[in-house]
């Protein structure tokens, strides 16, 4: 998997054609045998230039990935939302013993009283609990959990 | 499938997998290959038909396991570098269909309900905005307000001010 590119595109660098392909392709691709002379046809362009359009926009880091979406539950895993309060003199060294663990995947600081934010992906539904009270017990500190109850995906759309 | 019962300890989805849906998920994971025919090429490498692979991949959409066949946008190198993960206490019994409405919002890129933590956190619905400002974050977060109306007794709006750590998603090919 690529790396999100921390680089914001010159102006310019896309087109009108390459706006519609972002948005249109966050929605789906279609399962037929030649998918992308079917998904460029009402973009009004070739199967063979939407093609091309795509290995641009990777090359560039406007997409960061291509393919099917997975969902983790389904395959087995879960995922977490966890929050910690982390004394400011103590953040660092939290820190370290957070992201020590391979079940955190991404982790943020946020602007909060809860101001560590991080993700938890394990490969079983116990494993989050587990990981939490490991954390818990390196830091003495409570791991907060919001698993997600439900989920509303629309997806964004990139403006002209 | 049979509706599952959750029983945790031997509960297993991925017994759903059969070996040929955990190669072709293996094999797809890095993404689809960028030629004319992508599930005859993808077919090539694990010695099915193509119309296996789309049968396949099909099955693995009805049910669930593929969520679905996209491209994920970068909003950092698209201009979107401001971004703020806005959370709302709204009330229970209008949080469902008022979730759908924000997470239809253009600018709303990940919306979720989550259980309250109270009295340290009231929110249980959860917005991350994009915008290319601060101040374009700001503006956003007064059109969810508008949404929400009096079905929102308190909210916040937390900005990362450092990113701590960020790895992909890992599966594991067993």
């Amino acid at each position: 998997m690529t790396r999100p590119t921390r680089a914001v595109l010159p102006p310019g660098t896309l087109d009108d054609t390459d706006r519609a392909i972002l948005n249109a392709l966050q929605d789906g691709f279609p399962l037929t045998p030649r998918p992308f002379d079917d998904a460029a046809a009402p973009l009004g362009i070739t199967g063979d230039a939407l093609i091309a359009r795509l290995a641009r926009l990777r090359e560039l880091g406007a997409i960061t990935r291509f393919g099917p979406f997975f969902d983790a539950a389904a395959m087995g895993g879960a995922f977490c939302l966890c929050a910690m309060e982390v004394p400011a003199e103590d953040f660092e060294a939290v820190l370290t013993k957070v992201n020590a663990h391979p079940e955190v995947a991404h982790n943020y600081e946020r602007t909060h009283a809860l101001n560590m934010w991080f993700v938890l992906a394990t490969d079983t539904p116990a494993g989050i609990g587990r990981t939490a009270r490991a954390i818990e017990a390196e830091t003495g500190l409570k791991v907060m959990q919001f698993p997600k109850l439900e989920e509303f995906f629309i997806g964004f759309r990139v403006s002209a | 499938m049979t509706p599952a019962a959750r029983p945790e300890p031997s509960h297993d989805p991925r017994a759903g997998l059969d070996r040929v849906d955990r190669s072709l998920v293996a094999a797809t994971q890095a993404g689809l290959p960028l030629v004319p025919r992508p599930y005859a090429t993808i077919a090539s490498w694990l010695n099915l038909s193509e119309e296996e692979v789309i049968a396949r991949l099909g099955a693995l959409q009805d049910r669930g396991i593929v969520r679905r066949i996209a491209i994920a946008p970068n909003h950092y190198a698209l201009g979107m570098t401001a971004n703020g993960m806005s959370v709302w206490d709204v009330a229970d019994d209008r949080a469902s269909a008022l979730g759908a409405q924000v997470g239809a919002l253009p600018f709303v890129t990940h919306c979720y309900l989550r259980p309250r933590a109270r009295p340290v956190w009231p929110y249980n619905l959860f917005a991350m905005l994009h915008g290319s400002t601060r101040e374009a974050v700001e503006a956003q977060r007064s059109q969810v307000a508008a949404i929400l109306g009096d079905a929102c007794a308190a909210h916040d709006i937390l900005y990362s001010t450092r990113i701590l750590k960020k790895t992909g998603l890992r599966l594991r090919d067993d």
